[in-house]
C-alpha cells in the first residue's frame, strides 16, 4: 500500500490528491482505496495549487484563541485545474468564479494552503 | 400502521441547573402523559444524543434514570435530522410488531451546560478532521460557503435570507415557549453581526437547552389521530468538500422518496415543519422540497405563503431560528407543533387546515435528510 506523500495537512507546503487507475476518479481525502470503484492504492499526485473558486464564506466570529487572532479569515472552496474540490483560506475579496492560485501561510500554528487571485 | 400517540416539549432557553436527562425525563413526562399511557407500558426507547454529557450508551442511561425497563433501546445520532431518523425507526418498529409503544426522547442543557465557544467547537467537528476542522471553520461557515453559492447559482440576496428569520420570529413571538419573543425586521437582520458571511447572527439559530419528545404506537390510544404515513433518507456525503452539485442533494431524493412510501404529492401538503438551523438551510430546503420554486422562497414568505394564515404555513412555533435549538430535541419541535396543528390544539396559533403535513430534517451539511408525511386521521 503507498504511503501518504506528506503535504499540508501533516506539515509540508503541498497540496495532495489521488488518482485511481482503474476507473480515472480523483479523491482529495486520502484513502488506500478509491472511493468510486474499491480499487487498491489510488496514485499520490501533487496538485499545481490552480484552481476557481466555488465558495466563500468569510469567518468573522471563531471559537478558539487560535483561530480567533486571525478573524476575519476567508474561508473557500475551490475546485483545482486537476478536478477536485478543496478547502483553505483566501483573500477576503475573493469572489466565486475567480481564478486562483495557492501559496501557504500560517494559522493557528500550521501552515494551510491560502488561495489569491491570478 | 403507526400513529403518533403522544408529544411533550418544554420551553427552550435558560433552564439553569437542569441536566441533560432532567430536559429529557420532563419532555418524556408530558410525551407519555400525552398518550394517556402508564410509563410501564413504554416498551421502546429511542433517544438521541448530548454533547454537553456525552455517553456511550445514553438510552439505557435515560431508562434507568426515568425509571423504566424496555424491551428495545439504543441512541441514534444522524446530526440535526436524529429526531425525525428516530420517529423514522419508531414507525418501522411498530410496523414491524417488534415493540408497541416507542419513547422517542431528545433533550440537552446546550446553553447553560457549556460555554457558546464549547458548543461551537463541538459542532464544527462535523467537518473533515484533517482536510478542514484545522482552518478553522464553524458551523455556520459550513452554511455561509453554501449560501454564497446558492445565493450565486439563484440570485437569492441576503434580504432575501432575513425574511425566513423575521418569519420565524413573527410565528415564535405567539408561543410563549420560545427563546425569543421580541420583533425583528429585514434592516435589523442586515444590521445584527457578521458571523460568516454572507450569514449575520440574526441568520443563525440560537444555542438553546430543552427537551422534546414523543410516543409513536402501533394502534391510537385516544381521540388523537396522527399516522406517519411514509418516510425515507437520503445520505449523500458527510463534508462540505465532498458534497454534490447544489441541484443533486438529499432533500430532494428523499422526498421523492418519501412521496412514493407516502403515496401523497406536495400539492397534497397543507403544513410544513422544514429545519432552519440557517436562514440559507430554510431557503434550500422549501426550494429542494418543492414547497416553492428555485429562488422563489423568500418572495413567497413576502406573500404571506408561509405564515400562520397562509397556504403552507411554516413552523409556527417558530423554528429552531427562533424558538430555539437545543440539539436533538430542536428541530423534534417542529414535529410537537406540528401534532398540536393536526389534533386541533395549537391555541392562537392553530391553523385552518393541517391534514397532511410534510416535515424535513437535515444533519451535517445538508450531509443527512430525513422526509416524512403526517396524516390526520378522523
Amino acid at each position: 500500500m503507498s504511503e501518504k506523500p506528506a503535504d499540508w495537512t501533516t506539515g509540508a507546503e503541498a497540496i495532495v490528491y489521488q488518482r485511481c487507475a482503474a476507473c480515472g476518479a480523483m479523491q482529495y481525502f486520502h484513502r488506500s482505496f478509491c472511493a468510486s470503484c474499491g480499487s487498491p492504492d489510488p496514485e499520490p499526485k501533487q496538485a499545481s495549487g490552480a484552481g476557481t473558486v466555488y465558495a466563500t464564506s468569510l469567518v468573522c466570529r471563531a471559537a478558539t484563541p487560535e483561530t480567533r487572532a486571525h478573524v476575519p479569515y476567508n474561508i473557500v472552496l475551490v475546485d483545482t485545474e486537476e478536478g477536485f474540490r478543496m478547502m483553505g483560506h483566501g483573500d477576503n475579496e475573493l469572489a466565486i468564479g475567480d481564478k486562483v492560485t495557492a501559496r501557504f501561510v500560517p494559522f493557528a500554528g500550521r501552515s494551510v494552503p491560502y488561495f489569491e487571485k491570478v | 400502521m403507526s400513529f403518533i400517540t403522544g408529544v411533550g416539549l418544554t420551553s427552550y432557553g435558560k433552564h439553569e441547573g437542569s441536566s441533560s436527562l432532567d430536559l429529557m425525563s420532563q419532555a418524556a413526562q408530558l410525551a407519555i402523559a400525552d398518550a394517556g399511557l402508564k410509563r410501564s407500558e413504554i416498551d421502546g426507547v429511542l433517544c438521541g444524543y448530548s454533547t454537553v454529557s456525552p455517553h456511550i450508551m445514553l438510552a439505557t442511561v435515560f431508562a434507568e434514570h426515568f425509571g423504566i425497563k424496555p424491551s428495545y433501546a439504543h441512541a441514534v445520532q444522524v446530526g440535526g435530522a436524529t429526531g425525525l431518523a428516530m420517529t423514522m425507526l419508531a414507525h418501522h418498529l411498530v410496523e414491524a410488531g417488534i415493540v408497541e409503544h416507542v419513547l422517542v426522547v431528545g433533550g440537552e442543557n446546550r446553553l447553560t451546560g457549556q460555554s457558546r465557544d464549547a458548543s461551537i467547537l463541538a459542532l464544527a467537528q462535523v467537518g473533515h478532521p484533517n482536510y478542514e476542522v484545522p482552518l478553522g471553520p464553524t458551523i455556520p461557515a459550513y452554511y455561509g460557503l453554501l449560501a454564497s453559492r446558492y445565493m450565486h447559482e439563484y440570485g437569492v440576496t441576503q434580504e432575501d435570507l432575513a425574511e425566513f428569520a423575521v418569519l420565524m420570529r413573527a410565528h415564535a413571538r405567539t408561543h410563549p415557549g420560545a427563546q425569543f419573543h421580541e420583533a425583528i425586521t429585514v434592516a435589523d437582520v442586515m444590521g445584527s453581526k457578521p458571523v460568516a458571511m454572507p450569514l449575520k447572527l440574526l441568520d443563525c439559530c440560537p444555542v438553546s437547552d430543552g427537551g422534546a419528545a414523543f410516543v409513536i404506537s402501533r394502534e391510537r390510544t385516544g381521540e388523537a389521530g396522527v399516522r406517519i404515513r411514509g418516510c425515507a433518507q437520503a445520505h449523500t456525503h458527510q463534508h462540505i468538500t465532498a458534497a454534490p452539485a447544489l441541484s443533486e442533494l438529499g432533500a430532494e431524493i428523499s422526498v421523492a422518496k418519501a412521496k412514493q412510501a407516502a403515496g401523497v404529492a406536495i400539492s397534497d401538503v397543507r403544513y410544513a415543519a422544514v429545519y432552519d438551523s440557517f436562514t440559507i438551510t430554510l431557503a434550500m430546503l422549501l426550494e429542494d422540497l418543492g414547497l416553492a420554486g428555485r429562488g422563489e422562497a423568500a418572495a413567497r414568505v413576502r406573500s404571506g405563503h408561509f405564515g400562520r394564515g397562509g397556504a403552507m404555513p411554516l413552523n409556527t412555533h417558530g423554528g429552531l431560528l427562533s424558538y430555539g435549538h437545543c440539539g436533538v430535541g430542536g428541530a423534534m419541535a417542529h414535529l410537537v407543533e406540528t401534532h398540536l396543528q393536526m389534533t386541533g390544539r395549537a391555541g392562537n396559533r392553530q391553523v385552518r387546515d393541517a391534514s397532511i403535513a410534510l416535515l424535513h430534517g437535515d444533519g451535517g451539511v445538508l450531509s443527512s435528510h430525513v422526509s416524512m408525511f403526517l396524516e390526520q386521521v378522523r
